[in-house]
């Protein structure tokens, strides 16, 4: 009879390190999920009961198919280790589909997991430190934050370790297990880095008269109805970063609304009361909590901030020079060659404050990676950062750090060889789409697909060479509820469907001027798009962009322009733009271009299909 | 049909239960599904064993575990009627009684299928070698390269229909609650189209890291989640060829589940038999896959 093998030969280094992660999931989790399955088969367990439970503890269900889950595995700040990505990929070859997909929070998704087999991954991730435990369901989902926290040259300090201490405090927390609806929390790094202003809480830090703190932003979300956060006050100093914490989602949980599903985020509680009144709410709650909370609360929060920090602090990389105030965070200013790694190291290496020492994206489509990409990944980290880890970022992508000059040439050449050094990382190139009718309910058009037609036609016309585009982003959601984003993209598209003649087509809604940062604002609708003339429509504006714009302007800033009605010559605003674009998107009659009516990924004729959402439980 | 068949299927079991204390009396040792390293390099000191390489015979010159004799898996598939599979086990030198102990390159699903047509015409004393030929090189273990030839045999032939499925029987399982179809392709496959009433467990859930079958106890709560106990019947299927869906069979004999039986032709036989598929086209799935 078999038994496991356990030869040093066949595995390497790899299972040391999972000493070293964090703990964030706990194995008897597992145990006792796979036991509701089983109570839930045998018709012991209500349905309802049952889908609030798998909810919590982070399995979706899948697109019109009960029989199977998506599993969101949560990254607090983004931060993950080899051994786990390869435990990923692993989990994926035997369970899921064989890829990975990183989501615009910093997530990473299993797909098609059969739902007797959910356990079984939970298992796995346990093993290397990881959870999905209150990664779905009315609770406080994966706390993102800016993927150059610690390395971006104008961050006052790193977050990183309070982003993993507010996860740490409020994981499996009964404060937060039945909340009105789900809760998010969003770190950035500086002013510009980071999607503060769409978080039910977002943070940015700053430091004042020595002492660390964060301007805290309150009640932004994206959905079908979005707002930007509103700023509390000048300055939260960071011995009151967990009582604010812990009073907003005391606020949240007792006067947001219950009823009405459409309207439960706490961005709807605080545009119903107004911001004064949610802000005057909120301190008194605050004073109230600083009375009462209890010293081991605080104490084990304080502790979870060591623990964090100790981890972050990379031993190596703090005796670097932190050398760089107030600088940019350039990408290497070398313009492009036509070599593919100069073309790589143009879009897609970054410095850091730490001289000498570089961050890598690695661009995915769409965040898709198959389990031997994850592999590579894995060795390349082990390899060449001297942090030995990495980040996810909400533009689903990897961010390898602390990498030296010298060892970037070998980085591109691995990378490259399993299909990860695509350029145009920081640039437009990069689109974000959510997973869209690949697998989610709600999910109207297939926006996942259309994201990665977007970005190889990019690559295929160099567009990731042209420095107009730096910074310029396109965000896709296949459904109005923003999962891709889309509100705070420069170009913007959501999904949805429409009646062309006598035919559904799939359509989408084209925003203009969405931004994040800490002055991000949200797009403006600017027309409808058949999905299929999507492409067309982009590679348009394109060109009228590079005939219109001024004195080098940007893409985004061209755009920016416009949208504010300030533009010159042709295109003077969105009226203008909507004029010479509304010839593009006629499509022509159904008998003699069907294809212009189907969705991508199917060759027969488009129906809105969606079913009950599983984002609330 | 389904009667005669399993009236015949008994009097093979009384058959077997016979030779099996025979057996037992001789030397050799009766194997069990899945032989480890330590027992095959000790049945090879001992020069009780018969190793089945099933690459491709190019590879096999180029080196094979000591001792093995080659058998690629298309001359196996190219007539793999139960005559001809005695032939092959009468050519390569292999008893009623000898230990057989197969491997490929290919994770086990080629072996597996040559171990199952050996079990299916009688030779019940097989077992798949735990590792890959790429893994018993790496740990360093001894291989040659000359071809083995040994003395030819005169194997008998006792048909095992208890192990074997066709469409037919496929069709009448279909709405039995104690049989269950198992499709082991994988997950995007099944996805797209499959046996109407068939559970997917792609035959990536079976191996672990460095072998090609989990252990027994992982496997074994694999099944008990998904509902499945020993008392059921379970039959599986892939593809086209039974290859994939051989590597199930014995991960499901090793979990300690005694009624399994293969369809060998598979998907690809259903289908040109024109009989029913479930299909499921509701989601793009495809599109989420990076390469």
């Amino acid at each position: 009879m078999a038994k496991s093998i356990e030869y040093d030969v066949l595995s390497s280094s790899k299972n040391k390190e999972s000493e070293t992660n964090e703990k964030w999931g706990l194995a008897e989790e597992s145990e006792y999920f796979a036991n509701k399955v089983k109570l839930y088969r045998q018709d012991k367990l209500n349905a309802d009961e049952f889908r609030r439970f798998r909810l919590q503890n982070g399995a979706y269900g899948s697109r019109l198919n009960s029989e199977f889950s998506m599993i969101r595995i949560k990254v607090p700040g983004g931060d993950i280790a080899p051994n786990q990505l390869e435990k990923i990929a692993n989990l994926s070859e035997s369970f899921s589909i064989g890829s990975a997909h990183v989501s615009t929070r910093q997530n990473i998704q299993l797909h098609w997991v059969q739902l007797e087999d959910v356990s079984e991954v939970f298992r796995g991730l346990a093993e290397v430190g990881l959870t999905s435990r209150e990664a779905c369901g009315n609770t406080i989902r994966n706390v993102m934050c800016s993927h150059f926290a610690g390395v971006c040259p104008n961050e006052p300090f790193d977050t990183t370790p309070y982003a993993k201490a507010i996860a740490r405090f409020f994981l499996r927390n009964p404060i937060c297990q039945n909340l009105p609806r789900k809760f998010k929390f969003n770190f950035s790094c500086c002013s510009k880095h980071g999607y503060v202003r769409i978080a039910d809480v977002g943070l940015v830090p700053i430091i004042r008269d020595g002492i660390r703190g964060f301007r805290v932003y309150l009640g932004g979300g994206l959905g079908a109805a979005s707002f930007i956060g509103h700023l509390l006050e000048e300055f939260t100093p960071e011995s009151r970063l967990l009582s604010t914490s812990i009073a907003t989602i005391r606020l949240y949980d007792r006067l947001g609304n219950r009823e009405n599903l459409a309207r439960n985020r706490m961005r709807y509680l605080v545009s119903e009361i107004g911001w004064e009144k949610f802000r005057e709410l909120l301190l008194k709650e605050r004073t109230l909590v600083e009375a009462t909370i209890s010293i081991p609360t605080r104490n084990n929060f304080e502790s979870f901030l060591k623990a964090a920090e100790t981890t972050a602090a990379n031993p190596d990389a703090i005796t670097l020079s932190a050398n760089g105030k107030k600088r940019k965070l350039p990408v290497l200013s070398s313009e492009p060659n036509d070599t593919p790694y100069d073309r790589w190291l143009h879009t897609n290496v970054v410095t850091q404050k730490q001289s000498g020492f570089y961050s890598v994206y690695i661009s995915l489509g769409a965040g898709d990676i198959t389990s031997s990409q994850l592999r590579v990944l894995a060795d390349c980290i082990r390899e060449f950062s001297l942090e030995k880890k990495a980040r996810t970022n909400p533009q689903q992508n990897f961010l390898i750090r602390y990498i030296k000059a010298d060892q970037l040439p070998k980085v591109f050449q691995r990378l490259s060889r399993s299909g990860l050094g695509n350029p145009g990382a920081n640039t437009i190139v990069s689109t974000v789409g959510c997973s869209g009718t690949t697998s989610c309910n709600l999910a109207i058009t297939n926006s996942h697909r259309l994201a990665k037609e977007i970005q190889s036609k990019f690559l295929e016309l160099n567009v990731d060479k042209d420095n107009d585009f730096v910074n310029s982003t396109i965000k896709i959601s296949g459904c109005p509820n923003s999962c891709g984003q889309h509100e705070v993209a420069t170009i913007g598209f959501y999904g949805g469907a429409s009646r062309i003649g006598t035919s559904m087509v799939p359509i989408y809604t084209m925003l203009f001027d969405g931004s994040t940062g800490e002055d991000g604002e949200l797009g403006k609708a600017v027309m409808r798009v058949p999905a299929k003339k999507v492409l067309e429509v982009v590679l348009k504006i394109i060109d009228i962009f590079k005939k219109e714009r001024k004195n080098g302007e940007k893409l985004n800033e061209w755009i920016h322009k416009i949208s504010m009605g300030n533009g010159t010559s042709e295109v003077k605003n969105l009226e203008d733009m909507k004029k010479i674009l509304l010839p593009i998107i006629e499509l022509p009659a159904f008998t003699s271009a069907p294809d212009f009516y189907k969705d991508y990924g199917t060759d027969t004729n488009f129906v809105a299909k969606t079913a009950r959402g599983e984002c609330a439980a | 049909m389904c009667s005669l068949n399993r009236t015949f299927k008994q009097k093979n079991n009384q058959i077997k239960i016979l030779k099996k204390r025979e057996k037992s009396k001789s030397s050799s040792l009766a194997l069990n599904n899945v032989c480890d390293i330590d027992t095959l390099r000790t049945l090879i000191k001992k020069n009780k064993v018969r190793i089945v390489d099933v690459r491709k015979k190019d590879e096999y010159l180029k080196g094979h575990i000591k001792t093995a004799v080659s058998l690629p898996l298309a001359e196996l598939l190219s007539n793999d009627d139960p005559e001809s599979i005695i032939k092959i086990l009468n050519n390569l030198g292999i008893s009623d009684d000898t230990p057989v102990v197969i491997y490929d390159d290919t994770f086990g699903a080629l072996a597996s299928r040559v171990a199952w047509s050996f079990k299916y015409v009688g030779h019940s004393n097989v077992a798949l070698l735990e590792v890959t030929f790429d893994n018993w090189k790496k740990l360093g273990l001894e291989v040659e390269k000359k071809s083995n030839k040994y003395p030819k045999t005169s194997h008998s032939m006792d048909i095992d229909y208890s192990i074997f499925a066709d469409a037919e029987y496929i069709e009448n399982a279909q709405n039995d609650k104690n049989k269950i179809i198992i499709d082991s392709r994988e997950r995007l496959n099944f996805l797209t189209e499959h046996i109407p009433n068939s559970k997917n467990i792609p035959y990536t859930m079976l191996r672990s890291e460095n072998s090609i079958l989990r252990n027994p106890s992982e496997l074994k709560r694999f099944l008990e989640n998904r509902g499945i106990d020993s008392n059921n019947e379970i039959i599986t299927y892939c593809g086209s060829v039974g290859t994939l869906s051989g590597l199930t069979f014995f991960a499901l004999k090793t979990a300690g589940i005694s009624n399994v039986k293969l369809y060998p032709k598979s998907f690809k036989e259903w289908k040109s038999l024109g009989k029913p598929k479930t299909e499921f086209k509701d989601a793009n799935y495809w599109d989420l896959s990076a390469e």
